[in-house]
């Protein structure tokens, strides 16, 4: 069963044996606007926590998207490449951006639960 | 401006707030950004329909006087005195090295009475230039207190007429006074037919109400206004004109008649002449980048040996041709259409080619 938690930078992690699948969340897609350009990163790249990792581009500016914690980038969802605005209509479903190896999943303890990152929003 | 306590307030900002206006703060003005349909779908739906702006932080000047020709004649590279009533002009305020000090667009109102539509974020400045040359003339320089709206799109004229206002008896760059403290001006800033209308606080509720219950018109915010105006290759001060941007460079001489080019005696008109003699350095030209990433103000352009030969001042993506678009300053060399350019966008090269100005082409009723 997969674990799922919240960045203050608004993303979404969802961890399976190690792996996590991260995305923003629909707060974030909101504030953003109309997601025009998802700049991915390669495959096989190291990124270390607080790293940007992926770029994504509103028709008025570019925001970062951090890494939350160290490890190897495992995937990328080609498909919001090909149709930024998949991130806007399911931004913690379909419109996830990459998957990653965690290398420590310690890391991970400070990160906020749902309920935490509703708190931060409201 | 970063002192929110002095930030101003449209009066119409509770309409924004009901729509579910994201705002920003923008020239020292709370203005809304987009709306709950997002900067796509309001782009989209001006060059469809009509899309309805509240522009009142622009800064409407009225100058009025016997002497209010001649001094506009001075302050701006326009024949003011043969401008006729009801037509309207896109102009300057020149300082005396022929930098832009902003553009504004002039118009005439009756044979003594001028209107001046200011950047908001130019207004000290133009008012300062404004009051310091018209202290030598009879004329009286007045800061009009009106809601400012823009209507824009395909049916902007219809939607108008249906109001009682005379909208289809104007063309593009035509102006009139339907009522009293009222101004209906075919223009805008989108490239699309449309309307800027200026009227009285006190009515402007009821009007804009008016307006949007129709289907057919949604408010629009600053971020499509930026998209829509990128699309159709004008340009915003601060970004695309500056002070140290003449005319010539920022491709604007259109605006300047021939006639003022020889023998004007507008500020600016000497060090205008000069440029014009001399070599040109740099130019604004359109910019279509290569596949799907935005190139962004401040991204630097080079040729294919790695020089750098310019530089974006507006970028972004264009919701209705479906690429990226921009503007940029390069050496007149790369200023040929289709002259192939690198930007340099985090560390990653993306081609790009010199493109015609507008993107999208302008559908003004010129009649």
């Amino acid at each position: 069963m997969a674990k799922i938690y919240f960045t203050e930078d608004h993303e979404w992690l969802s961890v399976t044996d190690g792996v996590a699948t991260i995305g923003i969340t629909d707060h974030a897609q909101e504030q953003l606007g109309d997601l025009v350009f998802v700049e991915l990163p390669e495959v096989g790249k190291t990124v270390a926590k607080g790293d940007p990792a992926v770029v994504v581009e509103s028709v008025k500016a570019a925001s970062d998207v951090y890494a939350p914690a160290d490890g190897e980038i495992t995937e990328t969802n080609d498909t919001v490449s090909a149709d930024p605005a998949l991130v806007n209509k399911s931004a913690t479903g379909e419109g996830w951006l990459w998957k990653m190896k965690l290398a420590d999943e310690s890391q991970l303890d400070g990160l906020l639960d749902e309920a935490g990152y509703k708190a931060i929003i409201a | 401006m970063n002192d929110t306590s002095s930030i101003n307030h449209l009066p119409l900002e509770q309409l924004h707030v009901d729509a579910g206006a994201r705002f920003a703060e923008f020239a020292g003005w709370n203005m809304p950004l987009s709306y709950s349909a997002g900067v796509m779908q309001e782009h989209l739906h001006t060059r469809q329909k009509a899309g309805l702006f509240d522009i009142t932080h622009m800064r409407l000047f009225e100058v009025s006087g016997t002497e209010a020709a001649q001094f506009l004649s001075r302050c701006c590279p326009i024949e003011a005195d043969q401008l006729q009533t009801g037509s309207a002009k896109y102009t300057f305020l020149l300082n005396t090295q022929a930098g832009i000090i902003d553009d504004l667009i002039t118009t005439r109102l009756d044979s003594s009475r001028f209107l001046v539509v200011a950047n908001a974020g130019r207004a000290t400045e133009d008012e300062a230039q404004l009051r310091s040359i018209g202290s030598s003339f009879d004329c009286r320089i007045e800061l009009l207190e009106r809601v400012f709206l823009a209507l824009q799109g395909p049916m902007a004229c219809k939607l108008l007429e249906a109001l009682d206002l005379p909208a289809g008896g104007l063309n593009f760059m035509n102006a009139t006074e339907p009522r009293p403290g009222w101004l209906i001006s075919r223009s805008g800033y989108t490239g699309e037919d449309g309307f800027e209308i200026a009227l009285p606080v006190s009515e402007a509720e009821d009007f804009a109400n008016k307006l949007l219950s129709n289907d057919a018109v949604m408010w629009i915010g600053l971020a499509a206004r930026d998209s829509l105006r990128l699309e159709a290759g004008l340009c915003l001060y601060g970004q695309d004109l500056d002070e140290q941007t003449d005319p010539r460079s920022a491709a604007l001489m259109w605006a300047i008649p021939k006639s003022l080019r020889q023998s004007g005696q507008f500020i600016g008109a000497d060090a205008l002449r000069a440029l014009i003699s001399g070599d040109l350095k740099m130019k604004r030209v359109g910019l279509k980048p290569e596949g799907r990433q935005p190139v962004r103000a401040g991204t630097d352009l080079f040729d294919k040996e790695g020089r750098k030969v310019g530089h974006v001042t507006s970028g972004g993506f264009g919701p209705t041709v479906g690429h990226p678009v921009a503007m940029a300053y390069v050496e007149t060399g790369y200023a040929a259409m289709g002259a192939e350019l690198i930007a340099n966008v985090r560390g990653k090269d993306i081609p790009a080619q010199v493109h015609a100005l507008p993107f999208a082409p302008h559908t003004y009723k010129k009649g």
